[in-house]
């Protein structure tokens, strides 16, 4: 079945990744902060599996750190989204038609209304370039999402019975918002969670690209893209290793939301038949 | 109706004046001294306090706020601090590449969408729906400035049927132009198209199993008919969105294709005035990008209420 | 009759098709100008489209780097050094019809030196007390102290001669005396020249000349593989070179600059306020491998602040020599035997950008951990140049002559040498040239053996031209293309 297939498939790829960054915190085939420049530009080979870059560092080493550097800068970003997005909008739910709802939708479309690449080179350009102002700028364009996704799915939610016995049984809005809405939203926000993802991790790419995320000695899939355009006729290796890199891992969690999506609403499941 | 668009409308100018205000305010803080960067490291300090001077840099913010837009509402952008020129010049001049290019873009994009989508989604389930959709992820997966180095490498560097960037303007010919927007708009569609065709086929998927649908077939329509007259006029909400919002990306997010293809449009401005730190430019560029988006979202929210009359009466 | 002259027609179409293609170039350049006055503004950009080409000064420089006569065909200068009389050039006029004579240089003169001018180099007229037309074609200047430089100054982009009556628009429409007029800019794009009929001396080959702004080194590359332009000039991707080398299209020039690329060091901040530690940084450094891996081969190692060009070069690499062994054991002299960490701001080039990750690298090795950051140059303008607030930063000085920015204790590396700054003032003052030669040489090894910066290179400008292209400059005495003895050879 295609949905078992997808999930399948976007577990495995993710978790290649995610395995290889968890790895490189404890080994990694060569030390990627001695530059060795003797031993540049070769192609891959059974001492160097991806071969070596312009400054003779591995490049299989530099794409595990790298995947350590977009998973933790797309996990943070969307961590802020989800944290402060899903209060915003449970609150303009159960607030529904007030200042606060009107305020929030506001925001939310004022936020939206910003072309996010063009501020997040304005914030790292005010602010330095950093993995930490990447992850700033990242995850303020992550919050509109989250907000108007759960106030959309919390006022249907609201609607529902089970809702009403607990507004009798004398709960407010907080608690009804934390204890019985929440937890309806959790496949929700899991599959719109994995698909932001796969879109921080471009954007941290496209951010890298640019030089504005995380700095040099760290590596970063993007910034060796970057380092790696002059040099593409002479060693096409340098560009295909991250960019793969990026392709697969955005590709796996793309697979994995959808897998969890048929998984947990299989009202979307009556399209497959 | 009428009451919809007047909300509409109201709200869209609220939100234009907070987001003039927080544009400027964000500009504001960037630090760098934009007299100090153009006269450089020999430059007396008596010499940059005078082009400090000349610049009227040395007025107050909520001075400079104002005169922005009040200009800005005359079609007045103010003039560029590096470049001395007016800036409603430069962004004219710019434009004229950026908007072709968002606008091919675009009709690339929903060219291939379209159809795609709709193959997919009358075959859903099929073999044929998993290799598409298949190809789709991947197009939404690639990164578009990495595509475009591929390209360039193949078509410019190695075939030479293109050339490596560059415009030559549209006073060259309008062949000439297109030709070199060609792997510029190519690069921009490509993950564009996959995520419009994903969306077109998921909301024709909902509609097809509506019950309209199955009243369509009973009067007779065949499957292409129902799917023309029916589907596709309902599954155009979240189609429209999209077109919306993919348009306001394209005309600003093309900021990294047009600095590999160097193309001297909006995005490679603003991102060289960032690095200028032609503050002015910046600002005004910003407002333009962010006033096309209101207006574009202000569009498809009108569009909406044309094609579902469902929406009329919520006004 | 009829046949006769369609077949000249077609003739003369078929001469005028090949001209044009013949005498046309594009040069391809990685920055724009900001805007089109070469004497307010300190882009060198402005000074490579314009200087020589459009506008002249009163003495200029030669592809060598010597001081030859420019609108001044001659010139006198008192027994005391303080007063210069310059006889102008006959019958020049300016690209719009105005004559070039005294008053125009008066004209330049006391606008760059007046108080609120925006030359960014000042300093250049600092010593200048009057200036007078003594009448159409004489001018004489007169100095309140003696300078050697002077002429060298006036040959400066900054000093080029100026009309009042175009002054208003220059930055848009730059109105000069030289071998080709401004023609069109399409900002963002290219700046077109065409060529001065009217010109006082040899008039140039080309008929137009076109500079198309590429920043990016891929897209260089690519136009340079293109044909789209047919000379890129100080080619900013280095490991290129060998594929245009080996392509019969082309030639790659190779020339000396007066870039110093240094290590700059902080003088005043912990630890670099010992010189000890100042000497370790210089031995963990390998010049070579930076030089190698940054700039793929192109460079030429200094052991001082001075051209290894310049025939008054003394060669003191030696003092500097790759130790790492030296570097740790001073290290733990000066008290650090664990070493310590500090910051290594970096401007965009690759020189700085490549450099700096192999340069952390060495000192990584010795027990120096450095923070790396990538600014634009407006930050780091802000940050290193004006707020010295900075350990270590990579930058590459390409003023002609600049050794006496280590005589002001106040410039970014603040250094303070007393000793120096008398040294600087008695070599300005002196004409004599064996003397000279002799101060210098004495200066260059003070800054050497004080260690005050990591001297690493001397940046060398790479050039890509289409084979058949003669009379490109190689060498880059000043920022200027000069083409107006370009022609192409067929």
């Amino acid at each position: 079945m295609k949905t078992n297939r997808n999930l399948v498939v976007g577990a495995a790829l993710t978790g290649f990744f995610t395995i290889a960054a968890l790895i490189s915190f404890l080994w990694v085939p060569y030390d990627i902060e001695a530059l060795n420049i003797a031993d540049r530009m070769k192609t891959p080979s059974f001492s160097h599996l991806l071969g070596t870059d312009h400054f003779g560092r591995d490049i299989l080493s530099m794409v595990m750190i790298g995947a350590r550097t977009s998973i933790a800068v797309a996990l943070v970003a969307v961590g802020i989204g989800m944290g402060l997005g899903v209060p915003l909008g449970l609150a303009a739910a159960a607030r529904k038609g007030s200042l606060l709802d009107e305020l929030i939708g506001r925001g939310n479309d004022l936020v939206f209304a910003f072309p996010s690449l063009l501020i997040a080179i304005l914030i790292t350009a005010t602010f330095g370039p950093s993995a930490l102002n990447a992850i700033i700028a990242i995850g303020i364009f992550n919050v509109p999402v989250f907000a108007r996704l759960t106030r959309g799915s919390a006022l249907s939610i609201w609607k529902r019975d089970f809702i009403l016995a607990a507004r009798v049984s004398g709960k407010n809005s907080a608690q009804i918002s934390v204890e019985h809405i929440l937890p309806n939203l959790s496949s929700l926000l899991i599959v719109q969670g994995t698909i932001q993802f796969s879109l921080a991790i471009l954007a941290e790419a496209a951010l890298s690209y640019v030089g504005l995320g995380a700095q040099p000695p760290t590596p970063s899939w993007g910034r060796m893209l970057a380092d790696s355009q002059t040099m593409i006729s002479l060693a096409p290796h340098l560009a295909l290793a991250p960019g793969l890199a990026i392709v697969f891992t955005v590709l796996g969690l793309n697979l994995l939301g959808d897998g969890f999506r048929d998984v947990f609403d299989p009202r979307l499941r009556r399209g497959r038949t | 109706m009428a009451r919809y668009i007047l909300t509409r409308l109201l709200s869209l100018l609220i939100s234009l004046t907070v987001a003039s205000a927080v544009i400027f305010a964000l500009i504001e803080i960037i630090p760098g001294d934009p007299a100090a960067f153009m006269l450089g490291i020999n430059a007396q300090d008596d010499t940059i306090a005078a082009l400090r001077a000349e610049l009227g840099l040395d007025t107050s913010p909520l001075e400079r706020y104002f005169g922005w837009v009040s200009g800005m509402v005359t079609g007045d952008f103010g003039t560029s601090y590096t470049y001395r020129t007016p800036i409603s010049e430069m962004i004219a001049e710019r434009l004229w590449i950026s908007l072709p290019l968002a606008l091919i873009a675009l009709a690339l994009s929903t060219l291939i969408a379209f159809p795609v989508g709709i193959l997919a989604a009358s075959k859903r389930g099929s073999l044929t729906d998993t290799i598409v959709m298949g190809f789709t992820q991947l197009g939404v997966a690639i990164p578009n400035f990495w595509f475009a180095m591929l390209m360039v490498l193949v078509f410019a560097i190695n075939l030479r049927w293109f050339s490596a960037g560059g415009f030559p303007g549209w006073d060259e010919g309008l062949f000439t132009g297109l030709k070199a927007l060609t792997l510029p708009a190519i690069s921009l569609a490509l993950p564009q198209a996959s995520i419009l065709a994903r969306v077109m086929r998921s909301a024709l998927v909902d509609t097809l199993d509506e019950d309209f649908m199955r009243t369509a077939r009973a009067k007779g329509l065949n499957r292409r008919q129902a799917i023309q007259r029916h589907a596709l006029r309902n599954a155009m909400i979240p189609v429209l969105t999209i077109i919306g919002l993919q348009f306001s990306f394209l005309l600003a997010g093309a900021i990294i294709i047009e600095n590999v293809f160097f193309l001297p449009g909006l995005g490679r401005l603003v991102f060289q005035a960032i690095s200028q730190r032609d503050l002015i430019v910046v600002e005004s560029v910003v407002m333009l990008l962010v006033f096309a988006v209101i207006v574009v979202n202000f569009a498809v929210d009108i569009a909406y209420v044309l094609v579902d009359p469902r929406l009329r009466r919520q006004g | 009759m009829k046949f006769k002259a369609l077949t000249s027609a077609a003739a003369l179409v078929v001469l005028a098709g090949t001209a044009q293609a013949d005498t046309g170039l594009i040069v391809g350049l990685q920055l724009e100008p900001p805007h089109l006055d070469p004497t307010s503004a300190a882009a060198g950009a402005i000074d490579q489209v314009l200087y020589s080409n459009v506008f002249e000064g009163l003495t200029r420089f030669g592809p060598d780097g010597s001081v030859n006569p420019g609108l001044a065909a001659s010139w006198d200068i008192s027994e005391d050094g303080l007063r210069y009389t310059f006889n102008l050039r006959e019958g020049v006029a300016f690209h719009d019809g105005t004559a070039m004579d005294a008053e125009d240089v008066v004209f330049s003169l006391d606008r760059a030196r007046a108080e609120d001018s925006t030359n960014a180099q000042k300093a250049l007229f600092a010593e200048i007390e009057g200036v007078e037309a003594v009448d159409p074609t004489t001018v004489r200047v007169t100095l309140s102290t003696a300078n050697g430089s002077f002429l060298f100054n006036m040959a400066w982009g900054d000093a080029v001669i100026v009309a009042s009556e175009s002054i208003e628009n220059i930055k848009t429409n730059p109105v000069g005396t030289g071998a080709f007029k401004f023609s069109n800019w399409v900002q963002g794009d290219q700046i077109e020249l065409v060529r001065n009929e009217d010109y006082w001396g040899t008039p140039a080959n080309l008929e137009t000349a076109t500079f198309k702004f590429i920043s990016d080194p891929t897209a260089a590359f690519a136009a340079m593989m293109a044909e789209d332009v047919d000379v890129f000039y100080s080619y900013p991707a280095p490991e290129n070179l060998p594929q245009f080398e080996a392509d019969a299209r082309f030639e790659v020039l190779v020339g000396s600059s007066e870039g110093e690329t240094i290590l700059a060091i902080n003088n005043l901040m912990e630890p670099f306020t010992d010189v000890r530690v100042r000497k370790a940084v210089a031995h963990a450094i390998d010049r070579q491998a930076i030089i190698d891996g940054a700039m793929f081969g192109l460079g030429t190692p200094i052991g001082t602040h001075f051209a290894p060009h310049n025939p008054d070069y003394v060669d003191l690499t030696s003092n500097s020599q790759y130790d790492p062994e030296l570097a740790t054991s001073l290290l733990t002299e000066a008290g650090y035997p664990d070493g310590f960490t500090t910051t290594l701001k970096l401007p965009p080039p690759s020189y700085a950008r490549r450099g700096g990750e192999i340069i952390a690298s060495q000192l990584r090795a010795v027990g120096i951990q450095t923070e790396i950051s990538n600014l634009e140059w407006a930050q780091w303008l802000e940050q290193v140049f004006r707020g010295k607030d900075f350990g270590l930063t990579i930058v590459s000085h390409t003023e002609p002559f600049d050794i006496g920015i280590y005589a002001r204790p106040e410039y970014y590396f603040q250094y303070d040498n007393a000793d120096f700054q008398s040294l600087i003032k008695d070599l300005t003052a002196e004409t004599d040239p064996a003397k000279r030669s002799e101060l210098i040489a004495m200066a260059q090894t003070i800054i050497s053996n004080d260690y005050v910066n990591g001297y690493l290179f001397q940046l060398a400008v790479p050039t890509v031209v289409k084979a058949g292209i003669q009379g490109i400059w190689s060498d880059a005495p000043t920022q200027a293309i000069d083409l107006t003895a370009v022609s192409w050879s067929n």
